[in-house]
């Protein structure tokens, strides 16, 4: 598996990343060297071995229905860039 | 999914074009926004209508570091939805990232299930009428997380961002696409609604936004080939799902006589125009990138978890449907009206115990149901309790009034409330089946018009003029049959 020039500008569209033109080439060669390296693992004989979630036996932790948190809407926006009445402002984004 | 087609085309679905008839396919997502106090990964409150940014904690925004836990009562509620849908319990399932980006959205992903969920497939069954049951398949149904809301109209150069729902536990339920008209589209969702309301894991409240439906449709010639779809997303009313189905299956169709193709797309409906409209253009077609969430292990349960869910589930309506018909004697009809709600089907049931059910149901559908209705009240706020409405019913049980009379007595109880038999005994309203008082009121009549007793022997019908005075003189009080049998008697009639 490999990545071309088109992919890697459409990866970092998909990531919000901004890649520069010049960046491309640079990129794509790093890519594919990763991608080599972790295709090793197909070299692996997994049949019949179930995928490892967790290296130690480790159950889900789970929460009780309660409300514990929230009702501080100032804190949640303090640090946003702009905001109104506990509301984030944000550049209009309707089509 | 492969696609199954499991249905026999149905010729009365057929919608007619130039080039001949042609059958439209429904597939449906349903979201369904689960009933806990918390929501999915977070302990802020789900409570609808809080000011904005009220119901958020630190992991709903995204702040650095926060890691989700999961809500165990939400895990319970998808279970039980999963067996109320007679569904495969999946006691492995696994969470994954749907990665896009939107301000509604803060992580940049959506807590979802993706190849694993929680519930694999079942099965609903709609009462088509004369069309009989149809059963329609479901997919799947996985937990996943709500987005907050966005506002538009409060300024022109921004958009507000609250993020109260953001993080609320969501139950998407997936269907085949085993639909074959926007009628059934429509049973399909009131039928899921009235599901999950007996549940108590849905409170199905669409103008609220607690369920809404991406609808899938595409057409083609009747028991050929699956045609390309297109997505109708967000659809918020059962109406709406009809009228945006029937819309975009002429839209398809006219674009296939023309010789045209239909692109698959995300299309977005309109109430006010009636149509469906393009969404999302193709170019950028979304690209999830799922990979399985790293902050969560998968999520398991055992058997005794599920046998103990399954044991403390609710009788459903198509038990509860088959236990009135037959304990009652309801008809299918009667029967299909009084379990879509389940408080009506309990008030129903209030009001059966110990009575003649057939009576029971023909009060309390059509002349209670037809009350609350017309003032728009719900059987929670009915003026008429079921004890009350139990009463009248046992006073006309025991011929002490007449139907005519019990309904002035309803209207009485609606109006004033009261004890019914109390009611009928201090103002008089008990039926007269002394037979000779009612003998008496019928000499009366027949000596006082002797013009109409001739007329009568010729013409039959008149027999309802007599009936009338022998009521109009007794207030209604006499007993319709006992009057009906002393005219025909003294008129030589028969």
């Amino acid at each position: 598996m490999s990545v071309d020039a088109d992919t890697v500008r459409r990866i970092g569209r998909l990531a919000r990343i901004r890649i520069e033109e010049n960046d491309v080439e640079a990129l794509k060669g790093e890519l594919n060297t990763i991608l080599g390296f972790v295709e090793q693992l197909n070299e692996v004989d997994i049949d019949g071995v179930e995928p490892m979630t967790s290296v130690t036996p480790m159950q889900l932790r789970r929460r009780e229905d309660k409300v514990t948190a929230g009702g501080h809407p100032e804190r949640i926006v303090s640090n946003a860039p702009e905001s109104e009445d506990n509301f984030f402002v944000v550049p209009k984004v309707v089509e | 999914m492969t696609l199954v087609d499991t249905r026999t085309p149905n010729p009365a679905y057929f919608i007619g074009g130039a080039t001949g008839d042609w059958e439209v396919i429904i597939g449906m997502e349903v979201h369904a926004q689960v009933i806990s106090e918390s929501k999915l990964f977070s302990g802020a409150s789900t409570q609808f209508g809080n000011p904005p940014n009220a119901n958020v904690s630190f992991v709903d925004a995204a702040m650095p570091g926060m890691l989700p836990v999961i809500n165990e009562e939400c895990v319970r509620q998808a279970v039980r939805t999963g067996l109320g849908l007679k569904a495969k319990i999946n006691k492995h399932s696994v969470f994954d990232r749907k990665n896009y980006f939107y301000p509604d959205q803060p992580p940049g992903y959506q807590i979802s299930q993706y190849l694993d969920p929680i519930v694999g497939e079942g099965k609903v069954l709609l009462d088509m009428g004369e069309d009989g049951e149809v059963e329609i398949g479901i997919e799947r149904l996985h937990l996943e997380t709500d987005a907050g809301k966005l506002i538009h109209d409060q300024d022109p150069n921004s958009s507000f961002v609250d993020l109260n729902r953001a993080g609320v536990a969501l139950m998407e339920i997936v269907s085949k696409p085993d639909l074959r008209s926007s009628e059934e589209a429509k049973a399909y969702l009131s039928k899921l609604r009235t599901i999950l309301r007996y549940l108590g894991t849905c409170d199905g409240n669409m103008e609220q936004g607690s369920m809404r439906a991406d609808i899938n449709v595409s057409v083609r010639k009747p028991g050929g080939e699956f045609g390309t779809r297109c997505e109708i997303k967000n659809v918020n009313s059962v109406r709406f799902a009809g009228q945006a189905i029937e819309f975009e299956a002429r839209r398809q169709i006219d674009i296939l006589e023309d010789g045209g193709v239909i692109d698959q797309e995300t299309r977005l409906y309109d109430p006010k125009t009636g149509e469906t409209r393009s969404m999302r253009s193709k170019e950028d077609a979304q690209d999830y990138r799922y990979f399985p969430e790293p902050d969560l292990l998968p999520l398991e349960f055992d058997d005794a978890f599920i046998e103990h869910l399954a044991k403390d589930l609710p009788e459903l309506p198509d038990e509860k449907r088959h236990r009135l018909m037959e304990t009652f004697g309801l008809t299918h009809y009667d029967a299909s009206i009084l379990v879509m709600d389940r408080a009506n089907a309990d008030f129903f049931e209030e009001v059966a115990e110990g009575r003649d059910g057939k009576l029971c149901a023909n009060w309390v559908i059509n002349e209670l149901f037809g009350r609350l209705n017309k003032e728009g009240h719900d059987v929670a706020s009915s003026p008429v309790s079921a004890k009350q409405l139990g009463e009248i019913v046992d006073l006309i049980s025991s011929d002490a009034i007449s139907g005519k009379i019990a309904k002035d007595l309803f209207e009485i109880v609606w109006t004033e409330g009261g004890d019914p038999a109390k009611i009928v005994e201090d103002r008089g309203m008990k039926q007269v089946t002394d037979t000779g008082a009612i003998e008496a009121v019928v000499d009366e009549i027949i000596a006082n018009n002797p013009d109409q007793v001739e007329k009568v022997k010729n013409k039959p019908g008149l027999l309802g003029w007599f009936v009338g005075q022998v009521m109009k003189q007794t207030q209604g009080k006499a007993n319709p049959q006992a009057v009906n049998q002393i005219l025909k008697d003294k008129l030589g009639l028969d």
